[in-house]
């Protein structure tokens, strides 16, 4: 049972938190992130949604607030965005380190300077190695269903890791579409109440946060990465165990899109994906050989799913919606490094794309399909990353 | 068990800490939890307590504890008071309890922000004048004319040219409705004043002068000595204020010339060394008798 | 012993640390000029002093040797004495 309403984005995210009952959330403005907090804020001001509501100074301490709800044993959730979410990074780490269970949303936008309010990957991106899990996500439905399934993920005994839901900003946050609603009862018996191993009892004095020698240091990152490792494969059962519920599979680690038989597949993540969908759409009725894996786990890395796809293809190419500066794309990165050594692996080209949100469109996935396949026809390389829809004209 | 290891066991902070040999801090957080008991959680940011009191399986605490990072102490009990609220577990509180640095310095965003929004918080700063933990480097909170690693004396300087942040009247003015300032010189004061704090709600806050051997330079038998000290002279005031009001000071006894304070601590050595610092110890005997006349420190009205 | 989850663990296991071993000299209490007031224990920074039924027992497993006890005690009734080594 469900029902279907069409909403904003960001209300969609605001339902989602709110069907799964958190007991703390933490709120800081920053655009475009802000009607989260603002949707939830309302519910509360009507009675609708019964949680403390922490109004903080500054994004550091929106995360440390619910780090410390949540080794509370309360169920806790806060939205940021950009330069928010880099303010944040510290305690993400910590928080990690210390397998804290929270959810975040983190609405992807630009990187200062110059600064920008207009979408990219950059803010998400850089959080990358900090122990939390991500995922991206394309539509308002996809939104509303990994913020339900994100909960659970970060909450199983087994993982215990902060989840980051990562949508972006303004064309998700900000558009109308079409969403349906799970039923409380459903998302009540999909998600039990929060169960933690620790919690701050004192009844049960534990000490958390110690300092920790070289003798055991590195046994704690490795569990962290175990604990990722471990994830992969739970997070394909929760999205399944969800898809069972709603109807609506989006996929499990990855979305692979039309690509049997492909010789060029477009990895993207995000918004993106959708436009990349609708070309691929496009190309294959021209007869071209083209698909896409639209990685929604970013964070494990979900490697053997992305292998058992495109290991058939030619090429890949990877539309990288951020950029390290000094070197590449980030996903281009973790894709080649993980080729690395593979003598049947597909080239791998990065396409730096939808920088501060530069449009992408059609066109400009048909331009990228179009150098994939000259570098396929000619055996030449690609002058990569390859910065696409740079306007060379206004660089000094 | 013989009687020594059921004493061992009655403190909620236990030995085998490893904090420096007569440190004011550990005094102070020993008669801390004797003043609260157990129904306290605690949050400790980084700090020489973080570091002396939670080595990976050799914990002191026997009331839950926790360390997140550096500058968020506060908002990491707001988010424990957040969860504690909404679970009903009204019995057990909050408090805080961190050095000057995180306290005037790095956390100073984020406790202004748990005073704001009034969070039943129980902040205590003890306060020992520097970043102690990486070696004594300049905090907001280390006095004028102390030499620090960061600010040291040297031919031309005579230390820290600045003023310590007055930390209580800055918290007061967030409409807190418990500050006070104690010193381990005063170990019932001390917990008297914690208890105090504890019956009220809301964001409190006690500033804890302790003494630190090794930063200040003393010899470790000497804490309470230089705490003392500290006080007579006027340099470190010990009051209370209760909803914005002053509601009580401890008097000096028999008042002392700063330089019997400051002669005592390696910290302040440069101003005796030579003639050169003869102005700035009648600038610091100034700001003692400031207090003494802001905070109506004497026994005696016009006593001066 | 293996890594706890998070690092989290039982608080109070401080006691498998001896901090005596860092002690130099060792206060030694003078039962005849003792008053059982009690300074002692309330100055110790290591808790390293208790007084049982008015019997004073100092922890040498804990007592680091800085003297607080023995400089507060209102009748000098404690000495610090070399530690021999």
């Amino acid at each position: 049972m469900s029902h279907i309403q069409v909403v904003e984005g960001s209300e969609a995210v605001a339902l989602a938190v709110k069907a799964c009952r958190p007991q703390v959330i933490s709120a800081y403005p920053i655009s475009p992130q802000t009607h989260i907090v603002e949707w939830i804020a309302k519910m509360i001001a009507d009675g609708e949604l019964d949680t403390e509501y922490v109004r903080v100074e500054s994004e550091f301490s929106a995360a440390s607030v619910i780090s410390g709800a949540s080794a509370t044993a309360s169920r806790s959730y806060t939205a940021s965005s950009s330069q928010g979410l880099l303010l944040m990074t510290e305690v993400l780490y910590a928080s990690a380190g210390l397998r804290l269970p929270f959810v975040i949303t983190g609405v992807n936008r630009a990187i200062s300077a110059p600064i920008s309010i207009q979408v990219d990957h950059q803010d998400t991106i850089s959080l990358r190695d900090s122990g939390v899990i991500q995922f991206y996500v394309e539509s308002s439905q996809e939104v509303y269903d990994t913020h339900i399934a994100a909960f659970k993920v970060a909450e199983d005994p087994k993982i215990l890791l902060p989840v980051m839901v990562c949508m972006d900003g303004w064309i998700l946050t900000h558009s109308y579409e079409r969403v349906s609603f799970m039923e409380q009862e459903e998302v009540g018996s999909f998600l039990p109440p929060f169960q933690p191993v620790n919690f701050l009892d004192v009844n049960d004095p534990k000490t958390w946060g110690s300092y920790a020698e070289d003798d055991v240091l590195m046994e704690f990152k490795y569990a962290i990465h175990e604990a990722m490792q471990y994830a992969k494969g739970r997070i394909k059962e929760i999205f399944s165990e969800l898809a069972m519920i709603t109807g609506r599979d989006h996929g499990g680690l990855i979305e692979a899109y039309r690509t049997e038989g492909a010789e060029v597949i477009l990895m993207a993540m995000g918004s993106m994906a959708g436009t990349v969908k609708e070309a691929v759409d496009e190309l294959r009725s021209q007869g071209k050989k083209v698909g896409l894996v639209k990685i929604r786990c970013y964070r494990p890395f979900p490697f053997e799913d992305i292998w058992d796809v495109i290991k058939d293809t030619k090429i890949v190419g990877v539309m990288d919606a951020n950029f390290s500066m000094g070197s590449e794309g980030a996903v281009a990165t973790d894709l080649k490094a993980k080729l690395c050594g593979r003598p049947d692996a597909p080239l791998v080209l990065d396409f730096i794309t939808g920088l501060g949100g530069r449009e992408v469109n059609k066109g400009t996935i048909r331009e990228i399909v179009q150098k994939a396949e000259e570098v396929l026809n000619s055996g030449l390389p690609l002058h990569e990353p390859h910065w696409v829809d740079l306007n060379p004209a206004i660089l000094p | 068990m013989s009687l020594q290891q059921i004493a061992r066991k009655e403190a909620l902070f236990f030995s085998g800490h490893r904090a420096c040999h007569g440190c004011g801090m550990a005094l102070a957080v020993r008669h801390i939890l004797k003043a609260t008991g157990k129904n306290v959680i605690v949050v400790t940011p980084t700090g020489c307590l973080e570091t002396f009191a939670s080595p990976y399986g050799y914990s002191p605490w026997q009331v839950p504890w926790i360390h997140h990072l550096f500058e968020n102490a506060p908002s990491i009990a707001s988010g424990v008071a957040a969860a504690l609220k909404a679970q009903g577990r009204d019995s057990v509180r909050v408090l805080v309890i961190a050095g000057d640095g995180s306290t005037f310095d790095i956390g100073f965003g984020a406790l202004s922000g748990m005073l704001e929004r009034g969070d039943d918080v129980l902040y205590i700063c003890t306060d020992n004048g520097a970043y102690m933990n990486t070696g004594g480097q300049r905090s907001g909170a280390s006095p004028t004319y102390s030499s620090t690693t960061t600010d040291p004396a040297g031919k031309e300087s005579l230390g820290k040219t600045q003023m310590m942040k007055d930390l209580p009247a800055i918290v007061a003015a967030h409409s807190a409705p418990y500050v006070a300032t104690a010193s381990v010189a005063f170990l019932k004061d001390l917990q008297k004043k914690v208890k105090k704090a504890m019956l009220y709600h809301g964001p409190r806050y006690i500033q804890i002068d302790t003494p630190c051997p090794s930063g200040w330079g003393f010899p470790p038998e000497r804490t309470l000595e230089i705490g003392r000290t500290g006080i007579d002279c006027g340099l470190v005031p010990i009051f209370e204020m209760e909803n914005g009001k002053i509601t009580s000071t401890h008097k000096i006894k028999k008042k002392i010339p700063v330089t019997d304070y400051l002669k005592a601590q390696t910290r302040f050595g440069h101003l005796f060394s030579d003639n050169r610092g003869q102005a700035e110890l009648d600038e610091i005997q100034a700001m003692a008798d400031r207090n003494i006349e802001r905070y109506a420190l004497l026994r005696e009205s016009g006593n001066k | 012993m293996k890594i706890t989850l998070g690092a989290v663990v039982k608080g109070g296991t401080s006691l498998d640390y001896k901090t005596g071993s860092w002690r130099d000299q060792r206060p030694v209490i003078h039962e005849d000029l003792c008053k059982a007031c009690g300074q002692c224990e309330m100055v110790c920074p290591d808790n390293a002093v208790y007084v049982v039924d008015e019997v004073y027992i100092i922890d040498y497993d804990y007592c680091k040797g800085c003297g607080l006890c023995a400089y507060e005690c209102p009748t000098d009734a404690i000495e610090m004495v070399p530690e021999e080594k």
